[in-house]
């Protein structure tokens, strides 16, 4: 479960910190007590910033990191797919072995794969993916109304 | 397994025989270390024989019925209530409430006042006291009373190395105060609380006093009447007894005037369309077929523990905790969350190590074997009042070894060079 890929974004995690954005969120995991806050920056459709403040174990930084890694600079559309495929893989129960197809489209993501058999753990790799979903979603709305 | 001889150990190699999931290998061969005592224990050959009995030989509905598996059914749910009066020393069995579980006693209280007519009656113009140590079972309750009759809901603090901070105690607890509920031993940080002078100051405001066993009645023996609380709620699963059962000791006179909280069948005395009167208690509170195996099977745990006896039970886990909390604090970048001597505390020990994530402790430990139990431990209040987002709680009781504390540190050893 502990990859070394998702130790080394749990160490030395991307995009850490809070910046501008145009929409915030903030989530738990009410089973652990992991917490984030996450912000939205869009520039048009494209994804120009996700900065977050958090804590949480190993799994939930890391897969902050990774969706930072991942997403910024990214179309929206290509970052939901992103997203749809990574929600896919974990709520797998470790029964979808990640093909080239789907290790092209997630990259370092898919080292989450093994967590996906712990149900215990789904949830803290899916936080800031969900929050990702939600602060998005709230910073279209806006730009929709204005 | 190394045996350390402590003084007053029990002897674990033959308790541990009675326990056969104790011998459980898991993750390709490793031996179960099953240190999440305080979230439930393991159940004895005795207790699981005497469910099965039950249901291959007795199982009927209780209370009704003249047959023959009726009243054996009626008499082993019955005399489960006597075993259960006998171990917490109540002065009669009609003060012994089976529940499905403590939350379910600790909420039958606080409805039971919400619905009371003086001089019980909760409102407006009254308060409720509780602690910042409770579990939540023992918090959302009376949160929920407050919002539905607006009394008003105040708590005691909490003191840097995890005791009560009664300082205030007069300020807290006033002639306002309707009920004072609080635990008796914290599942978070091990600590036993000092009953007697929260008692005497209820008393003195006319207050009614509701203790949460839940973490006690397993490990020592329990004395309502010593106690001097009006009602103590405690949950079976964690003594030896299976899910499911749960018992709320309440004194007689209040029971007697207290209205009921479900309704239903066997809490009635008679029935017509337009009203009903009630049965006398504990019937009174326990609407609805009760759970039947489950009670016998408390019943059975209550000899259990009581066979080994809980004296000696109580020296034994106080041996083991004092040995972990000197292992523990071995470990560099350890800190227990909670007194970090075995004078008055319980076997449950919560401890944070460096900024390793609770959850990243409990999985690399699981890999080893050791099961450990990670998170808030539905006390989040005590994480927030000690600034931590959750910790690692391993937690003895009877079975529980000295070598297995050994196993433990070498195990968080591991995690720190994991993650270090």
């Amino acid at each position: 479960m502990y990859q070394e890929v998702i130790l080394d974004h749990y160490k030395h995690p991307h995009g850490r910190g809070l910046r501008d954005g145009d929409a915030e969120v903030h989530h738990v995991n009410p089973t652990c007590g992991d917490e984030i806050t996450l912000r939205v920056r869009l520039d048009g459709s494209r994804i120009d910033d996700i900065s977050y403040e958090g804590q949480g174990c190993s799994i939930s930084q890391a897969s902050a990191s990774v969706l930072n890694e991942l997403l910024v600079g990214k179309e929206y559309p290509e970052a939901q797919k992103i997203q749809e495929t990574f929600l896919e893989l974990m709520q797998s129960k470790g029964k979808v072995e990640p093909d080239d197809a789907m290790e092209e489209v997630l990259e370092d993501a898919v080292a989450f794969a093994g967590v996906s058999k712990y149900p215990a753990r789904v949830k803290c790799a899916l936080l800031s993916w969900m929050a990702w979903k939600d602060a998005t979603a709230q910073a279209l709305s806006e730009k929709e109304t204005a | 397994m190394t045996q350390l001889q402590l003084p007053g150990l029990l002897d674990t190699e033959t308790i541990r025989k009675d326990f056969p999931l104790l011998d459980r290998v898991i993750h390709d061969g490793k031996k179960l270390v099953y240190l999440d005592n305080a979230a439930t224990s393991q159940k004895p050959q005795q207790v699981l024989d005497v469910l099965n009995s039950y249901y291959e030989q007795h199982n009927a509905n209780v209370h009704r019925g003249v047959h023959t598996l009726a009243e054996e059914a009626t008499a082993l749910y019955e005399g489960a209530r006597d075993k259960v009066a006998a171990f917490i020393n109540a002065p009669s069995r009609d003060e012994v409430i089976f529940t499905k579980n403590a939350s379910e006693s600790l909420n039958l209280v606080a409805n039971m006042l919400g619905f009371a007519d003086e001089p019980y009656r909760v409102d407006r113009e009254t308060e409720v006291v509780i602690t910042e140590m409770e579990h939540h079972s023992n918090i959302v309750p009376w949160q929920l009373l407050s919002q539905r009759t607006g009394a008003k809901l105040k708590w005691f603090g909490l003191t840097d190395d995890g005791r009560l901070d009664l300082s205030n105690i007069e300020q807290v607890i006033t002639e306002k105060t309707k009920i004072v509920s609080f635990v008796l031993v914290s599942n978070i940080l091990g600590t036993v609380n000092p009953v007697e002078a929260i008692v005497r100051r209820a008393q003195d405001v006319g207050a009614l006093v509701l203790i949460d066993a839940s973490q006690a009645a397993p490990h020592a023996a329990l004395d309502v009447q010593a106690l001097g609380a009006d009602f103590v709620a405690f949950t079976g699963h964690k003594m030896c007894g299976p899910t499911g059962i749960g018992v709320l000791w309440g004194r007689q006179e209040l029971l007697e005037d207290l209205p009921p909280f479900l309704g239903g069948g066997e809490m009635i005395e008679t029935v017509s369309m337009h009203s009903s009167t009630y049965a006398p208690a504990p019937h009174k509170f326990e609407a609805g077929t009760p759970p039947i195996a489950q009670a016998v099977g408390l019943g059975a745990a209550v000899d259990y523990l009581s066979a080994i006896g809980m004296d000696r039970i109580a020296a034994h886990e106080h041996a083991i905790t004092e040995y972990a909390l000197k292992r523990l604090q071995e470990v560099p970048d350890l800190s227990i969350i909670g007194p970090t001597t075995a004078e008055g505390r319980g076997a449950a020990i919560s401890f944070t190590l460096g900024d390793i994530h609770p959850h990243d402790v409990g999985q690399v430990l699981d890999e080893q074997g050791i099961a450990v139990r990670v998170g808030h431990h539905c006390a989040r209040p005590v994480c927030l009042r000690y600034g931590i987002p959750a910790t690692t709680r391993a937690s003895f009781y009877l079975y529980s070894t000295p070598g297995e504390v050994d196993v433990l540190i070498d195990g968080l050893e591991h995690v720190r060079n994991f993650f270090g």
